[in-house]
């Protein structure tokens, strides 16, 4: 009986392992990507001198992150200030628990699959309240405020956008989702859906042009001015896991997953999880260029898109998809 | 078994026990996350129970959305305490009636529940050949439609009516409208005019 348990909790903590091991390297990778791009597009060339090509950029940051001191401020509240960066990278890296890198290839495969992913990724925010509020500073407190409102707004039309889907899949597992896409990706059908969905996820993901929470012509850092140190760098790792797991998130959803984009010889031999990690790649060299081409949206602009355009427009979509799928009988069972 | 009973026990704990901290703290930032403490761990009970679906829809609503607009006042308005514990005693009896018929309620439920099985209509709900998402979708929309549907409208009527409340217009605040922003052209707002030497321009308002 105990060495039952025993078992299982060695063999899912070695899955877990073999999981968020891989993630960080690609946190760190990413963020190298992320500069690499936004230098091209400003016809710099990006960090190059660390490693072959600046590959190891990151790990020179975080390596002087981790030697520097981390300030408290005195009137801070010491344990929701701690707190804050915990539940950042802890909240960012347990939604990919439910992410399918092949058919027989996750961690665990929950029957409300998707409901996980959007519950997790709407907790994201306590984080930055959090750290707002327990720095008892002017500046992080504004920006946690901005935060609160921000992502709030623009998780209705994400969930609006995943209603679209689901009419579409009759199902809220992850792997069914993927497997509905075997004839047709759903970016496709339904790809002003897939638009909305990409930039509510730059704004739910804090990214620029919507990163206001942290306009440092503002707000100097927003909620991080008062972090050092690896406090700091927790909020960095954890904002480029959250912004990796959207892109898992848009691929699952539109881009078809770990399915290959034409079911022949060459594209169906290359494995399932290589299939994923490029298609979240290319979302991710999109949001690095919309990081590196548009200009910082004003706030009243940023709301009014969210509950203006985006929630009407997605709602409408959701009425439209299930009033065709409807008439023309392909409702799933 | 007992791993189950030991994952349920420290979950109830923490329910109860985060609960009562929420009436406690001296805080309120404190509370509410003490708030939301407690709804994790009763969506985490929801879930051992085996409704998923109602687990992560609590996680989603109330953690995600409620409680983060509870944050958000509370932090804006500062709230004076010995103002609030000075009126503690005269709620008293008022609390210890609702508590009472809360009470009163819930043995009633589980008594009529244990003792008279057919009292309880909605068996339907409860198939195991499914998943629960799917149960709940078979019997909302079909036997429930009208409940479905007038909780649906009462909470519209609240929405409209918070409108409605907070809403002002200033008419002396000078509002952006995007579309005739974006539809300017260079023809209507750019002119160029010949002026003559010591003559001036005469711009037509």
């Amino acid at each position: 009986m105990m060495s039952e348990y025993l078992n299982i909790i060695l063999f899912d903590s070695l899955k877990i392992l073999a999981l968020l091991i891989p993630v960080l390297i690609a946190v760190a990778l990413i963020v190298w990507v992320d500069r690499r791009v936004w230098g091209l597009v400003q016809l710099r060339k990006g960090p190059n001198v660390v490693g072959p090509f600046g590959l190891f950029q990151t790990v020179a940051d975080a390596l002087k992150y981790i030697f520097k001191e981390i300030i408290i401020p005195a009137g801070a509240n010491k344990i929701i200030f701690i707190l804050a960066p915990v539940v950042t990278m802890s909240l960012a890296l347990l939604a990919w628990a439910v992410i399918p890198f092949g058919e027989n290839l996750y961690v665990t495969n929950i029957n409300v699959g998707i409901l996980y992913l959007f519950a997790v990724s709407s907790l994201g925010v306590y984080g930055i309240i959090m750290a707002g509020w327990a720095s008892n500073s002017k500046y992080p407190f504004l920006g946690a405020l901005r935060s609160a409102a921000q992502m709030v707004s623009y998780e209705v039309s994400i969930g609006l956008v995943i209603i679209n889907v689901l009419l579409c899949v009759g199902s809220l597992n992850l792997v069914d989702i993927v497997i509905a896409q075997k004839n047709i990706w759903f970016a496709i059908p339904l790809f002003p859906m897939f638009v909305i969905f990409f930039i509510s996820a730059l704004a739910e993901t804090n990214r620029p042009p919507f990163d206001l929470p942290e306009a440092e012509a503002e707000l100097v850092s927003g909620y991080q001015t008062e972090y050092s140190g690896m406090m700091y760098a927790l909020f960095w790792l954890g904002e480029y896991a959250n912004i990796l797991l959207m892109c898992a998130l848009g691929s699952i959803l539109f881009l078809g997953g770990w399915l290959s984009p034409l079911d022949i010889a060459p594209f169906n031999l290359i494995p399932s999880p290589i299939w994923l990690i490029l298609k979240i790649l290319l979302l991710f060299i999109l949001f690095a260029l919309v990081k590196a081409i548009v200009p910082r949206y004003r706030y009243d602009q940023l709301m009014r898109l969210g509950w203006k355009v985006f929630l009407p427009l997605s709602l409408f979509w959701v009425v439209l998809t299930s009033g065709f799928l409807f008439y023309f009988d392909l409702l799933p069972n | 078994m007992l791993a189950h009973s030991i994952i349920f026990y420290f979950f109830s704990f923490i329910t109860i026990a985060s609960s009562l901290m929420v009436i406690a703290s001296k805080n309120t930032v404190h509370a509410v996350f003490f708030l939301i403490l407690d709804f994790v761990s009763i969506s985490s009970l929801f879930i051992m129970l085996g409704a998923e679906f109602l687990g992560m829809l609590t996680l989603i609503v109330y953690v995600g959305a409620v409680a983060v607009l509870f944050l958000f006042v509370v932090m804006m308005i500062n709230v004076n305490f010995s103002e609030l514990k000075s009126g503690f005693l005269e709620y008293i009896p008022f609390g210890l009636l609702i508590g009472l018929v809360i009470l009163l309620e819930l043995g009633m439920m589980i008594a009529t529940w244990k003792y008279k099985p057919d009292f309880v209509v909605s068996n339907s709900i409860v198939n195991k050949t499914i998943t629960n998402t799917e149960s709940l979708g078979l019997v909302i929309y079909t036997d429930y439609i009208f409940f479905f549907q007038l909780s649906g409208f009462i909470l519209l009527v609240a929405m409209i009516g918070a409108i409605v409340l907070t809403f002002r217009r200033k008419e002396s605040l000078r509002r952006q409208d995007i579309t005739t922003q974006v539809s300017r052209e260079r023809t209507d707002s750019v002119e160029l005019i010949e002026v003559k030497q010591s003559e001036g321009v005469k711009i037509n308002d």
